[in-house]
């Protein structure tokens, strides 16, 4: 099913005829009402008038989280604060949050972008929403609500947690639409399986699953538990959160909705624009946002375009499953953790730091888990056993604080973590994303 | 009257005790007696052997983290009450045992106590006042 027939199966001639409109109307306002823009714009030595058709797109400096870091809170927004209606953060690299704005008409844009992602697997006025990702200053769960809201679904906004009796309720409801974490999807599955439930035979139909990265391998097991078609969805609040883009049930890449998110495959290395089919950074300008602007903002996901016809019948470009960072920043249960981050905090703790390894594991029918292991290096030791228990709770509880996820602490010894020539390996990432 | 104890850091996997004491064996290293205190994730092994320093040297090379703890070891006559006769006056003076490990003597009539108090100056003082016999450094390491 296809919300906005008109817009999503648009000519590719027509589409790109509106993108260019879009683009100059978006670099305009950026130049005149962000200085910060304005700036970079004239450091590149670029004036808006330059940028006529969509070729002109690679003349535009980039954008990057810094800008956010550098303009925090609200330096990037381009309307007064009258105007803005609602504000969001992510989580950041230097203890700031990453700090987007809405006006009236980013959230009117929220719930269409939102209704289409939702429409194609399906979901329509008759489903009830099990809306799992979590509210409030992360986008995930808004943005489904919003979605659900335009197309008409009843929507439960439960939240995350407490996940039996999550599964009562969608029990008890009759829920036909799930959206969370595919983490926690899978969580639900064997939840459901101890508490000697099949979910296979419920009446739950199609799961809509983002905000974190996950493997092809990981979407059969969740369908075959849940009995459900588990669909990749994809967005960032830089865009706008969840709607940048997602997949028809041909899961054959996820579809920009490209009337509002302006797509890029770039070279990481050289910034210079990557052909279609090539795997690059991706890189989002948005086309339609008022109260925060972004011209071509590096996501630091890889992935690539394609833009191929889709058997859906949407003209819309679509890009493969992301697989891969261009840094080093982790996607844990929907937060996004810096091993920076983990080192700042180490670094107050004396003797923690640099001894240490960060490792991300995803065990059968659990959510993401962030394992920090620090070695036990005389600096630290105690033979007293509370005292080194005291250690571990400080570094959890501190950890916990800054990166806003719980985290488990391992006390290892010495030399347990490898140590490689130059820089030491600091990441295991065992979440197997890759099959 | 006080002796050194080695502690070492264990991660709670298959092995690890193991290699303590292979360590200690190839270098001679008899142990007098030992305590493991342990967690889900790790365990403390507490040693009393004939060579501290040596032992604390060799596992240290061989990448433990060991660390030197001083300990007060107390001989008691092996029967019934002679533990709570000691306990009590320690408790009533406010001394904080951190942990304890006992083992009989090897003529079989007497109980080796090693403690670990929170202030082992005022822990001697008052034993020795009360007229228990506290072991010499030597002894413990050659019992």
């Amino acid at each position: 099913m296809i919300w906005n027939e008109k817009i999503e199966c648009l000519s590719r001639d027509e589409l790109r005829k509106l993108q260019a409109e879009r683009l100059r109307d978006t670099v305009a306002r950026a130049y005149s009402r962000v200085p910060a823009q304005r700036k970079k714009m004239e450091q590149q030595g670029v004036k808006p008038e330059q940028i006529r058709t969509l070729e002109d797109l690679n003349r535009l400096p980039f954008s990057t989280k810094f800008d956010l870091h550098e303009n925090y809170p609200f330096g990037l927004f381009a309307v007064p604060m009258s105007e803005v209606v609602e504000i969001h953060a992510s989580s950041g690299t230097t203890g700031k949050v990453k700090v987007l704005g809405y006006t009236r008409t980013d959230l009117e844009t929220w719930a269409e972008v939102m209704a289409r992602t939702l429409t194609a697997g399906g979901a329509g006025p008759s489903d009830l929403v099990h809306n799992a990702y979590g509210y409030g200053l992360f986008t995930g769960g808004l943005g489904v609500h919003y979605g659900a809201n335009r197309i008409g679904a009843s929507v439960l906004p439960i939240s995350g947690g407490n996940t039996k009796r999550q599964i009562q309720l969608m029990q008890d409801f009759g829920s036909t639409v799930l959206c969370c974490t595919p983490s926690y999807a899978h969580l639900i599955g064997e939840t459901a399986l101890e508490m000697g439930l099949d979910l296979k035979n419920h009446s739950l139909r199609v799961a809509f699953l983002g905000a974190e990265p996950w493997s092809e391998s990981m979407r059969l097991e969740i369908e075959s538990l849940l009995g459900v078609q588990a669909l990749d969805i994809y967005g960032l609040t830089e865009m706008i959160g969840p709607g940048v883009s997602f997949e028809c049930p041909g899961k054959n890449g996820q579809h920009i909705n490209e009337d509002h998110f302006l797509p890029e495959i770039i070279d990481p290395e050289t910034g210079n624009p990557l052909p279609p089919g090539e795997r690059g950074e991706l890189v989002l300008t948005t086309l339609t946002k008022e109260a925060v602007p972004f011209l071509r903002y590096r996501t630091g996901d890889l992935s690539s375009l394609d833009y191929s016809p889709c058997a859906c019948g949407r003209t819309t470009v679509r890009m493969s499953r992301v697989c891969g960072r261009t840094d080093d920043m982790l996607i844990i249960r929907g937060v996004n953790v810096f091993p920076s981050q983990v080192e700042n905090v180490l670094m107050q703790v004396e003797g923690t730091e640099p001894h240490y390894l960060i490792v991300v594991d995803r065990e059968r029918g659990m959510m993401d888990q962030l394992e920090i292991w620090v070695e036990v290096v005389p600096e630290v030791f105690s033979d007293e056993v509370k005292q080194l228990e005291a250690l571990e709770k400080k570094v959890a509880a501190e950890l916990q604080s800054a990166l806003g996820i719980s985290v488990k602490v391992k006390l290892v010894e010495p030399k347990t973590i490898a140590r490689s020539e130059g820089k030491a390996k600091r990441v295991v990432d065992r979440r197997e994303l890759g099959k | 009257m006080k002796a050194k104890q080695i502690s070492v850091f264990l991660e709670n996997k298959r092995g690890r005790l193991a290699e303590v004491t292979q360590r200690l064996a190839e270098n001679r290293i008899n142990i007098r007696a030992l305590y493991l205190a342990e967690t889900v994730d790790f365990g403390v092994l507490r040693l009393v052997v004939n060579d501290p320093d040596r032992a604390r040297q060799v596992l240290s090379e061989a990448n433990f983290t060991a660390a030197e703890a001083e300990v007060v070891a107390v001989e008691l006559a092996d029967r019934s009450g002679s533990l709570a006769q000691l306990i009590g006056p320690l408790a009533e003076a406010g001394i904080n045992i951190e942990y304890l490990y006992a083992f009989v003597g090897k003529s079989g009539e007497n109980a080796i106590i090693i403690f670990r108090f929170d202030d082992a100056d005022r822990a001697i003082a008052l034993l020795t006042k009360l007229g228990f016999r506290l072991l010499e450094a030597e002894e413990v390491y050659s019992l």
